[in-house]
Formats: C-alpha cells, structure tokens, sequence
C-alpha cells in the first residue's frame, strides 16, 4: 500500500511546464504503449468509417437521389436527372407537405412546452424519496420500454371509436384517430406520455448527482424550494439540461413511429419523415421525390444542429 | 504496492480485482462480437431464410399469407405438394403489409424460388422489368382455367408469368335476418339503392358500413362507382394514366359518391375494416361494400346468415356486369435456385389438388380453377362464384390496377381527403391530375 496519502501522490507527478516542449512529447508518447496506439487508432479509424458509409455517404446520396425519378428498380446507370423538379412538386402540387411542416412544428412546441417541462417535474418530485417512489419511477418509465407496436396497440384501444374506452367512459363518439382535427393531439398525448418518462429518468439521474451540501447551504441561508430549485439545481444541472434540450429537439424531428402505427402518417398525421417513409419505403417507391422530402427535413434538422452547436462552442469559449 | 505515479494509476487501482479481471479490450472484443452476431441474425431474420433450399430436393417460397388461417391452409397445399412429389417446401412468412411494401427489395435482392403475388398492373411491372420469369410451359400443363384468368396472368409481351389461385368478388354484403325482419329488398338501380338507405336510416340502421383508417377500403367504392358510371375501359384507361382526373367523367363519380355518403357510416377515417364489419355482424349496420373476405368478422354458425348483391345499376348503358375481383396466386423469381422443382410447384400451385385444398379449407376465397370440386362451396361461395362467372369485366383493384406510387402516395390521401371534405370535387380532381402527370411520366 501506498506509504503517502494519495492526495499527495498526484502532486509527485512533475507538473508538464517544467520540462522543454520536445522532452515532454517524448514523455507523452512513452505513456502510450504500442498496443494502445493501436488501440486508439482503431477505436478512432472504425467509428469514423461507419460513421462516413452509414450516415455521411448515405446523406450524401440521398441529396444526389433528390435530383433524380429513380423508382428504386434497374442499374444505377439507368438513373435520369430531373433537376429540381421534385422539389417544385413537393412544393406546389403534393398536398401533404405543408401539414406536415405544420405538424413538425407543433410537435416541437408540445415536447418542448409541455412535456419536457413536466417530466422535469416528475424528477424533481420524485427525486423526494416519497413513499412507493421506486413504483412511480417505474410507470412513469415503462412506456418508454415498451414496443412501439404495443404502444400502438394500448392507445388504439383507448381511442377506437367504436370500441375504444375513452369514448365508452365518456359517452362521447369522438372519432379520435380519424377527426384530422383531433388525432394530431390524441397522438401528441400519447407521443408525450412516451417522453415525460424518457426526460424523467435522464433529469432524475443528474438530479441524484447534484451535491446536497448545495441545498443544505441555500436552506441554512433561508431559500424556499422552489427559488432552491431555480437558482442553485438548476443552473448547476446544466449539462443535463443541454442533454434534455437536445433530445427534445431530436425526437420532435424524428417524431414518426407512433403516427406510422396509427394511420401511416396519413390524413391529419402527416409529418415529413411519415411523408418519406411512405414514398421511399413503401411499394411506392418514389426513390427521388421521397430523397427530396427526405433533404429538406436534413436541411431543417441542420438550422437546429447548427444553433445547438453554436451556442456549446461559444459557451465552452467563454 | 507502490505509489502511483499518475492520476491514471490511481484510478486503476480503484477497479476492485474482480472487475479488472476482465480486461478491457476483451470486453470491448465481446461486445463488438455480440453486435456481429446480433446484426447478422437480425438481417437473416428480415432477409430470405433460404439457407436450407440447398439441396436439389427443396424448394423455397416466399409467402405473404401471415394470417392464421390461409397461412395455415397454404401449408396444407404445401404438404400436399411434398405428399405427390417428394420435393420439399421451405415456406418464408412475411407479414403481409411489410411483404407488399419491401417487394421491389425482395425481388431485387435474393427472393425465394416462388412467392405469393396478385393479378394486375404490378405483375404485368414486374415481368416487363425482368424481376419474374416466364412461366408459359407450366400454363402449357394447366386446365381448368377460363380466358379471363389466363389474360390476368399475362405479361405485356403475351407471355404468361403468374399461376392464378385464389380469388374474392367486392360486393355488397348484408344479413339476411336483418333484411327479412325489416322486409329490405335488393336493389337493382341507384334510385331503389338510395331508397332503401333513406329507410334503414328510418329504421335505426347505419345503411352502409364504411371504414378508411388504412387508406385502401375506400378504394373499392371508387372502383364500383366508376365501373358502374363509366365502364370497365375507362377504369383500366384512368387506371393506366391515359385518362384524365379532372374530366367530367370522373366528376361524376365523385359527384355521385358524395350523394351516397350521408348513407355511410360517419367517421370512416378513423375505423378499420374490421370495426366496420363488426357493426354489420352486430345488425348495427344494414349494408356493407367489402371483399368476400368480410365473412372472416362472423362466426361459423353466422356464416349462412351473411349474403350479397353486387352494386346496382347507375345507367342502363353500361350495365351492372363489371366488378372488383383481385386474383392471388404466385409467380416465380428470376433466377430460382431450382428451377425444375419451382416449375413442379407452380403447375401443382394451379392443379386441381391445390384448389381442392384451399377450396375445403378456406370459405373466404374462390378458387380460379374451375376443375375444383366445387361441390365443397358454401351457399355464399357458389354464389360468389357464379357472380363472377356472370361478369362480363373483372378489374383487380385500384390499387392493383395502376401505379403502386400513384395508388399510395396520391389516391389514398386524395380520397381521405374527399371523404372529409366532399364538396370541393373541383380542387381534388385538380390537385390528383397534377400529381398524376409528374408520376405518369413515361
């Protein structure tokens, strides 16, 4: 065992300023032993190309798609350009495009008005040690494990028409999922229920990392709660809020399963990464004018990226 | 142990033995070969499941039937092919939808030897493109088969690429206790037909069930009406994209279906077939426009109950002898691993034993093969079968019929919006013409 606290045991290390800029890259690379250069080289190499062939590549390829009337049959040679015409007609003549944008939108807002803000709220209240909280943590997070064809499956029981149990309940006959009034919230609601607990369980966990002598010190100094919560929790989570920020952001963009369980993104549900499915995937197979869909969403997903971006780099300047 | 000389050092000690036991790179080798191996399950599971179709004695089959029932029956087919040739069936189950929506990949990539497909524009496609392959010298040892179905089977080239095997009429379904109790009459003109509406609404009925939520049951009404106001070459023009949305014609089939949807059941978007079919099960419901395979929401001991008629007359020139009757059968890929045993398969796929098979087992369908001893027919199959017997134009289906782009991505949200909003005939037709012409390009 070490004869000296270890405390003292980092300040044996001679700090780097001491020694001349060549001697100390010496050092540096002595650390390293051969196998972990490899190591380091593979562990940098290998992401980098799956990153490049699965997401720079096939971004790439779907912004040159766009340009093209492929139907996803045939040599690549065969391939015809077409200019802009798919963009043209995704603006002018496909009625879904604009509600898609709408709904997009909205469901940005609704994630992050309503439910990111109240599954902050479950984690804080949870992170009480109430009673039975291990119980709450886990309803509240079980929607987030379960699949998506199951989701799909509890909510359509719920909101049937005919046989589903809100309308039963109520006496009403509300056509939940078919009213393209009413089925962008219903899904919204279900949508939100999957989130709260996702943003639960990630504010939770940085909330239990928040030292307690900070809110022992704000008691002694006479803060409420709630003033504890905003002036002393929260700006210290603020990694944790990045985190939350941006994965709201991320799944408002990517908001598709659900809406594809219920109607196929289809009559009120529309949402652009549904309208892309639906023309890339399906038999359709409009390979192009999907791929034009497909870069304009990339195009609204970078102004997001980029802002988020931004702000981290300028913040870490600082 | 001595001091650590660096705040790495230090933070290796912490790892208790029994963790730092496991070095790290073999964890991260684990882990990198779990993920091999779950991916490569994963894809084999999506992708063909043709590993055991080595051996000449197999042939593989890839099929859409993932509903119990036919999925049951076509592995009584496939026995009963095994029983008389010895050749054995390595059978690929895809769910239906997903099968439908990942064809042009399957058929691409490395599809079985045979697989399920329908009648229509899709099949004439996909041998045009040389994804199926010309299966003239089985139809050489087929029988039983009427003009009609061969015609249906045919590519653009004359030849023969698809092996009819099952079929359905659309017509209008209702139960026979309801009507006697009510005294309900089949109507044979739209007047009667809306008449008879008026009354059942008069009687606390829904008169005609409906259901869009899935986007293609409306399709089938669309079809009838243009059938019946237009005529079966113009829906096979319209279909083909020689016709134009925005003509008259087409107004007037919109025009009429707007008068009729007051009769249909409200809130269609949101209902599935079944629900709908499940009102007219329960006598919520007088009438119902649907494929045979409506008689799967009843149970046995109701079967007898259930009846039709097909879509009465709207002019008098054009009659009421067309309708909707999708053809199932099978074709075969373009380069089948064993070749001679999917050939073998295909001719017992269209001999008399297959549709005796399917014909006992399955009450939802007809079968093509008119050899079949149809002495198993139900009351409402017989009837089936002598309504399409009779007809003078079998069109498959709109969405069977044209473009699969044009059928998914512009009629279904077209119609969605149609029934929303039935008013404004003028801006739909409009806005479909448009979309028509940038996909009907070639």
């Amino acid at each position: 065992m070490s004869d000296l606290p270890l405390i003292q045991a980092d300040h044996a290390v001679p700090p780097p300023a001491a020694t001349t800029s060549t001697g100390g890259r010496r050092r540096r690379l002595r650390l390293l032993s051969p196998t972990d250069r490899v190591v380091i080289t593979l562990m940098v190499v290998v992401p980098l190309l799956l990153v490049t062939a699965l997401v720079w590549l096939p971004a790439l390829a779907t912004v040159v798609l766009s340009g093209t009337d492929w139907d996803g049959i045939g040599p690549l040679n065969e391939i015809e350009f077409v200019g802009g015409r798919n963009y043209s007609d995704v603006v002018n003549i496909y009625p879904p495009f604009v509600p898609a944008v709408q709904h997009n939108l909205l469901w940005l807002a609704v994630l992050f008005v309503v439910a990111t803000p109240f599954g902050m709220f479950l984690a804080v209240l949870l992170d009480k040690e109430l009673r039975g909280s291990r119980f709450y943590q886990t309803a509240l997070y079980l929607p987030v494990v379960l699949s998506l064809a199951l989701i799909g499956f509890v909510w359509q029981l719920l909101y049937s028409r005919d046989q589903g149990l809100i309308n039963a309940v109520l006496g009403t006959d509300t056509d939940w999922y078919g009213d393209s009034n009413v089925n962008i919230w219903a899904v919204m609601l279900a949508s939100g229920w999957r989130h709260v607990g996702y943003i639960m369980l990630l504010y939770l966990a940085g909330l239990k990392g928040v030292d307690p002598s900070l809110r022992e010190a704000a008691a002694v100094d006479g803060a409420s709660e709630v003033r504890t919560f905003f002036r002393v929790v929260f700006p210290v989570l603020r990694p944790i809020n990045i985190i939350v920020l941006v994965v709201t952001v991320i799944e408002s963009l990517r908001a598709f399963d659900l809406v594809w369980v219920v109607n196929k993104g289809r009559n009120g549900l529309e949402l652009i990464s549904a309208l892309v499915t639906q023309n890339v995937v399906g038999e359709a197979s409009r390979i192009g004018f999907g791929s034009a869909l497909a870069t304009i969403m990339l195009v609204v997903s970078l102004v997001f990226i980029t802002i988020y971006l931004a702000t981290v780099m300028r913040e870490n300047r600082e | 142990m001595s001091r650590p000389r660096s705040q790495a050092e230090y933070l290796a000690r912490l790892v208790p033995p029994s963790v730092a036991g496991i070095n790290r790179r073999s964890l991260l080798a684990g882990a990198a070969g779990t993920g091999a191996l779950l991916s490569t399950g994963l894809l084999a599971g999506c992708g063909d499941d043709s590993d055991s179709g080595g051996s000449s004695k197999d042939v593989t089959l890839g099929s859409n039937q993932s509903d119990p029932k036919p999925k049951d029956v076509l592995a009584k087919v496939t026995d009963g092919f095994k029983t008389s040739s010895g050749v054995q069936v390595a059978t690929n189950t895809v769910d239906h939808n997903t099968f439908q929506e990942n064809i042009n990949n399957y058929l691409q990539g490395k599809p079985d030897d045979v697989f399920t497909w329908f009648a229509g524009y899709r099949m004439r496609f996909f041998a045009q493109k040389g994804l199926a392959s010309d299966i003239s010298d089985v139809w050489g040892k087929l029988s039983g088969y009427s003009d009609a179905f061969k015609k249906a089977s045919t590519g653009d080239d004359g030849k023969q690429y698809f092996v009819p095997a099952t079929y359905y009429p659309w017509a209008v379904f209702y139960r026979k206790s309801v009507w006697q109790q009510h005294g309900y009459q089949v109507p044979t003109t739209l007047d009667q037909f809306t008449a008879l509406g008026a009354q059942m609404k008069k009687d606390g009925l829904t008169p005609i069930a409906f259901a869009d939520k899935d986007g293609w049951p409306a399709m089938g009404t669309f079809d009838i009406l243009n059938l019946r106001i237009n005529g079966y070459q113009f829906h096979v023009d319209l279909m083909a994209g020689k016709e134009a949305w925005t003509s008259d014609k087409v107004k007037k089939v919109f025009d009429t279906w707007a008068g009729l949807l007051p009769l249909h059941q409200p809130d269609s978007l949101g209902r599935t077939w079944q629900e709908a079919a499940q009102s007219l099960q329960q006598k919520k419901s007088g009438m119902y426009l649907l494929g045979l395979f409506v008689g799967q929401q009843f149970s046995n001991d109701e079967q007898d109950d259930l009846d039709f008629f097909t879509f009465p007359e709207i002019d008098p020139a054009i009659g009421a002898k067309a309708l909707d009757a999708p053809i199932d059968g099978y074709m075969m890929a373009r380069k089948p691993k064993n070749e001679d045993n999917a050939r073998k398969l295909l001719e017992y796929f269209g001999g008399k034993a297959a549709a005796d098979i399917n014909l006992k087992n399955d009450p939802a369908v007809l079968v093509a093969n008119s050899g079949a001893d149809v002495g198993g027919y139900t009351a409402l199959q017989k009837k089936a079968a002598e309504l399409v017997g009779s007809a003078t134009e079998i069109a498959q289906f709109l969405d069977r019929d044209t473009r699969p782009d044009f059928a998914s991505t512009v009629m279904i949200p077209a119609i969605q919006q149609f029934i929303k909003n039935p008013k404004d005939i003028d801006g739909l037709t409009t806005s479909i013409e448009n979309q028509k012409k940038s996909i009907f390009t070639d």
